[in-house]
């Protein structure tokens, strides 16, 4: 599949902001699976120069700054992505749950030493007594971590109910988790958590989501959103599998990856800290446009 | 020739017996190091010297050492915040009367430890910040690296040539053979350094004689390196550099020493909101614009400086700091991320760290601890819990450790739960008797559990220790959480010269303050701010004084109609500035009235009252605490300490001479303010703000009194009685007061320094020499308005007032315009200069 993506946020502001400073994480990743042959973002005022750099998890950040009263900020990142069909492996042919999680136990560094960073406590994301014995009826003991993993999948689906209203960004997994209410970042929040008090490393994965129109409707523009969903490290051979718990489903060819992290604070795809703004509201659109 | 007395099979090992024909010798416990006196009960050689001078002065030099102590830190206002979240006022520093000493050859062992210490800990940074080959090479188990939240993703991979880390701090203690064990690691920001150097200026002071004669180290040489370091940091191309000092403000619990250390070392002590980048160099905002920063020394926690990559608060963190570093345009020391190695976690792995980075043994040990993170040793802790001290693993200031031996079985399971819950979250460390410091404690040395914090300075090519410590005693006889913020009590440490003493001195033989002279622009407009607030309390603080003390006064009489009159004055007057409520009732009994100037002195939650104020004045002095003299320090200290006396509310005399004395060291503020002051910008806004607040009063209790009054003895005299104008107004009119020259003299007299016109005289003068727009941008209306005020007040003609039917209106409204005015013009000043206030939002 190939797609043209265009993400605008628009941030307007009660009284001039001065000086502002942001990170940006826009830029799709290149992955086996993905690749991103052209990228381009516009920002408005024109921030003096930008800087792009990889963070520590290998995501492109770009770094600008904007100096002189403005009320409005615009950012438009384009881009052009080819996505290649993701083959499911066999997953009751995966590693069971209790090899992963000893590998990533180990005490000197091997093989899943560096996934075992997704098991560690982040700042947005800690395990509890309760997500454990939840999740733990995914995993019986012999289940494959794929078998499991789906299954979690599919239960957090089924518990859960998409509401935009009932959390925001700054929600606490505890609070979503009470409410069994949210959106895509809890939904993955909730997982990565669940998987975590297993002792089993999970990641947290933003990018987009091509939507499909209600059948018989126009698809709409900017009807797409920016999505989260999370990738499960199912030991050497296979890697990281990505799930994604709102849709139920294993991302394919619909999901286009921006950046990943421990969680949603590693990955904010635009974050910033602006001098003088009063209050402010965040317009944002995206289409992710199938190309021929 | 005392060790007679003291063998051990004389006194029972377990009570150490004291006598108190013998205040200067005690009995260690069996099997314990002690400082001073060794296992046969004989006084160290180099503690002899010292000791036999104390012995021969007696107990009563003893009491005049104590009474130096308290005083010399009282007046140097030495606090520490040990609660730092609750708002309370600093607690006093405590720092006891005794030294510890400590031989060459202890010292020589110290200072190769910490040596290797600095290099060994910097040979980590670089790696796990760098190729993690520790990691890889399997020297730590990868889960104590990953769930530390120490480790800054952030830090990764900055390569900063000066390598992370200047400063460290390592807690020791003493094995029962005298060798030396490290119980914890400072890393990031290690406090103590400017404690320690308080402590040595106070005890030199209190012990002139004996530090000469037992040729005690001197201090000096380790700070004057670490100054020389900050600058070193600096980009070579850099010619007039800037090097400044971030607190995250007087909340903080070190804050004292902060401001103290910025002050010694002559860098400028800023907070978060002071410096912004921009293209991504780091710059302090100052009166004049801004201003580039080229060494940042950091008093701000890693997670706190920077709001845009870390969890840092918008309001304190530098939004964009951690670019301009990675940039290489800042130089920031101790580095960010350097606080990983703070968590005791590290502790059981140093040593194979060492052998593999550095191919040495590491020369200070740690007290026996392990991670409980791993299995086998988990297991072993658990099977025998009350062998250990356990810790949160990655360092929590706010958790402190707990002693397993000494909890109850329900605490013990407890905890022990949380562990299993939890392994990697938790270390061990053997539990083990300190050894012992004497500490003077009534009237007798007694020995007390001894931990010695000790620092450690790398260079671009040397490492210097500085030869003495912050030391810290338990006041109870087996503590084992020996912690400034447990309520330990702070000693000097005394390292004996083997050669020649260092004769460099920074305070010379008393204080001789080694500073730099700043350029006069170097004001940060936060502390303009602070400084502009600090003038405006000060007045507020004596307008307010001054009316509660002409209403007391009037209570104390008999109860004259007269002085009903001019009580009922005072009451309105006090309504007009917003001290009492308008509902308060004008025909209240005295004993209300007492009681509610009662409450307006002594109760903290009145606002506006005297309690109110003193705490908003100590505030914005605190944060402009470097910015003001000593002696004006020493004024502010003795005012607090004053107003903390209790008064009852039935002591009228006693509010009054509380009042008085209020009174009276305002006034002294004011003179230090005019003559102890260098007259730079900020400066001008102290004086502004001061102006502000008494033209404001000027206008108000004019407004009142032309409301009640004709012209009434009892309204007009004790007006001018609080405009301390009594005394001018007899020798110009020999009359009794008459409202037209009342108003003449408050309002319109330029050359009465109480009256509105001399207000904004004064302000136009200093607002003329303010930074212009050439300098800042943009239009400055302050001035606009303040020369508007001026030309309304000669506009006044009261002579033609006088015959106008409508005199009372004109008069009133010409109060109104003034208050409003000065309102308008205290906002349009803060618009102009402190803009930066305005929030942040992320």
């Amino acid at each position: 599949m190939r797609y043209q993506i265009i993400h605008s946020t628009i941030c307007r502001y009660d009284s001039p902001v001065t000086v502002c400073h942001y990170h940006a994480k826009l830029i799709p990743r290149r992955l086996p699976f993905q690749n991103c042959p052209w990228h381009e973002m516009t920002i408005r005022p024109e921030p003096l120069q930008r800087f792009v750099r990889q963070d520590a998890y290998g995501n492109a950040t770009i770094y600008f700054e904007i100096e002189g009263a403005h009320e409005e900020l615009e950012v438009i990142s384009s881009s052009f992505v080819e996505l290649e069909e993701f083959v499911l492996p066999a997953s009751e042919k995966s590693p069971t749950w209790k090899q992963i999680r000893d590998q990533c136990d180990a005490e000197r560094w091997t093989a899943g030493s560096s996934a075992s960073e997704y098991v560690c406590p982040s700042p947005l994301i800690r395990t509890n007594e309760e997500l454990r014995t939840y999740a733990r009826d995914s995993f019986p003991a012999e289940m494959p971590i794929l078998q499991g993993a789906l299954d979690l999948n599919h239960r957090i689906y089924n518990d859960f109910t998409f509401d935009p209203t009932a959390t925001n960004v700054a929600t606490k997994i505890e609070e979503a988790w009470e409410k069994k209410r949210g959106v895509c970042q809890d939904y993955a929040q909730v997982m990565i958590a669940c998987l975590r008090s297993l002792g089993l490393p999970a990641r947290y994965v933003s990018g987009y989501l091509e939507t499909q129109p209600p059948p018989g409707k126009e698809k709409l523009i900017g009807a797409d959103a920016s999505h989260a969903w999370l990738s499960v490290w199912c030991g050497e051979d296979l890697g990281w599998i990505d799930m994604d718990p709102t849709n139920d489903i294993m991302p394919s060819t619909r999901h286009v990856t921006l950046a990943w992290g421990r969680d949603f604070s590693d990955v904010s795809p635009l974050r910033g800290v602006t001098l003088g703004a009063g209050n402010q509201s965040i317009l944002i659109a995206v289409d992710v446009m199938p190309q021929k | 020739m005392q060790q007679q007395f003291l063998s051990q099979g004389m006194i029972p090992s377990q009570a150490p017996a004291l006598d108190k024909s013998l205040p200067f010798l005690y009995s260690p416990a069996a099997g314990t190091w002690d400082e001073m006196i060794d296992q046969h009960g004989a006084i160290r050689p180099h503690w002899k010297k010292f000791h036999s001078m104390l012995q021969n002065d007696g107990v009563q030099s003893m009491d005049i050492h104590e009474r130096t102590v308290a005083r010399l830190l009282r007046d140097h206002g030495v606090t520490y915040n040990a609660y730092q979240d609750t708002g309370a006022a600093g607690r006093p520093w405590n720092l006891d009367v005794i030294p510890v000493l400590l031989s060459a050859n202890d010292f020589s062992e110290i200072e190769k430890g910490m040596q290797q210490r600095v290099r060994l800990f910097r040979a980590i940074l670089a790696d796990i910040y760098g190729p993690q080959r520790i990691l890889h090479d399997g020297l730590i188990p990868p889960r104590m690296l990953f769930a530390n939240p120490g480790y800054l993703r952030a830090a990764k991979d900055i390569e900063v040539e000066s390598g992370l880390m200047s400063t460290i701090a390592t807690d020791l203690i003493r094995a029962e053979d005298g060798s030396w064990l490290a119980l914890a690691d400072r890393t990031q920001m290690p406090s103590g350094l400017g404690y320690s150097l308080e402590n040595r200026i106070v005890l030199s002071q209190a012990y002139p004689r004996e530090f000469k004669n037992c040729r005690i180290q001197r201090l000096a040489a380790f700070f004057e390196r670490e100054r020389d370091h900050f600058r070193e940091l600096a980009p070579a191309y850099r010619r007039q550099l800037n090097v400044v000092m971030v607190t995250p403000g007087p909340q903080h619990r070190s804050y004292f020493e902060h401001a103290f250390k910025a002050r010694y070392l002559g860098f400028p002590l800023v907070e978060g909101a002071d410096l912004t980048v921009r293209d991504r160099r780091l710059y302090v905002k100052t009166l004049e614009g801004l201003r580039q920063v080229d060494v940042l020394v950091r008093r701000m926690e890693d997670h706190s400086c920077d709001s845009l990559e870390l969890e840092a608060d918008s309001w304190s963190g530098i939004p964009g700091l951690l670019e301009s570093w990675r940039a290489g345009k800042v130089s920031i020391t101790n580095g960010i991320g350097s606080g990983l190695l703070e968590a005791p976690a590290w502790l059981p792995f140093l040593p194979s760290i060492c052998q593999s980075l550095l191919g040495e043994d590491l020369l200070i040990p740690a007290v026996p601890t392990w991670w409980c993170g791993q299995k086998n040793e988990c297991e072993m802790v658990m099977n025998d819990p009350r062998k250990w001290v356990f810790k949160r693993a990655f360092y929590d200031t706010d958790r402190p450790a707990q002693s397993a031996s000494s909890m109850t079985e329900g605490d013990l399971k407890q905890l022990l739960a949380s562990i299993q819950a939890d392994p990697e979250q938790w270390v061990a460390q053997q539990s083990r008797t300190l050894s012992t410091a004497p500490m003077w404690v009534d009237g007798a040395l007694q020995p007390r559990p001894f931990v010695l914090r000790t620092f450690a300075l790398g260079t671009m090519r040397d490492c210097f220790v500085m030869p003495g410590g912050l030391g810290r005693v338990s006041p109870e006889k087996a503590g084992f959480l020996v912690t400034i913020n447990a309520g330990a009590i702070s000693k000097d440490v005394w390292v004996q010269a083997d050669g020649e003493v260092d004769q460099k001195t920074l305070l010379g033989g008393h204080q001789e303050v080694l500073r730099i002279a700043r350029p006069p622009g170097d004001v940060p407009s936060r502390i303009a701010d602070h400084l502009f607030w600090l003038g405006r309390y000060a007045e507020r603080l004596e307008q307010t004084s001054r009316v509660l003390r002409m209403l007391s006064q009037r209570l104390t009489g008999e109860g004259s109609e007269d002085q009903m009159r001019e009580i009922a004055v005072g009451l309105r007057l006090a309504k007009e500035i917003k001290l009492l409520d308008t509902a308060f009732d004008n025909n209240a009994q005295i004993l209300t009235i007492q009681e509610e100037i009662h409450a307006l002195l002594e109760d903290p939650k009145r606002e506006g009252g005297i309690a109110d104020l003193l705490g908003r004045l100590r505030f914005n002095a605190a944060s402009a605490r470097d910015r003001l003299s000593d002696d004006t320090w020493r004024l502010f200290n003795r005012l607090m300490d004053e107003t903390l006396v209790k008064i009852s509310p039935y002591a009228l005399p006693d509010m009054i001479a509380k009042l008085d004395r209020i009174i009276l060291d305002m006034a002294a503020f004011s003179g230090m303010q005019l003559e102890n002051m260098v007259q730079g910008h900020g400066w001008r806004f102290l004086e502004i703000g001061r102006r502000i607040e008494r033209g404001m009063a000027s206008a108000s209790f004019n407004h009142a009194a032309i409301e009640i009054s004709t012209d009434d003895d009892a309204v007009l005299g004790p007006m001018l009685e609080i405009f301390d104008s009594t005394m001018t107004y007899r020798r110009h009119h020999f009359a009794r007061p008459k409202l037209l020259l009342v108003l003449d003299l408050l309002i319109l007299n330029a050359a009465n320094p109480r009256s509105l016109h001399y207000q904004l005289e004064a302000m136009h003068r200093q607002v003329k020499l303010l930074p212009d727009e050439s300098s800042l941008g943009g239009e400055l209306k302050a001035r606009e308005e303040i020369e508007g005020m001026i030309a309304a007040v000669n506009k006044i003609d009261l002579k033609s007032i006088e015959n106008n039917a409508r005199k009372t209106t004109i008069l009133l409204e010409f109060c109104e315009y003034f208050s409003a005015q000065l309102e308008k013009f205290s906002d349009h000043l803060t618009e102009d200069y402190f803009s930066h206030t305005t929030r942040r939002s992320r």
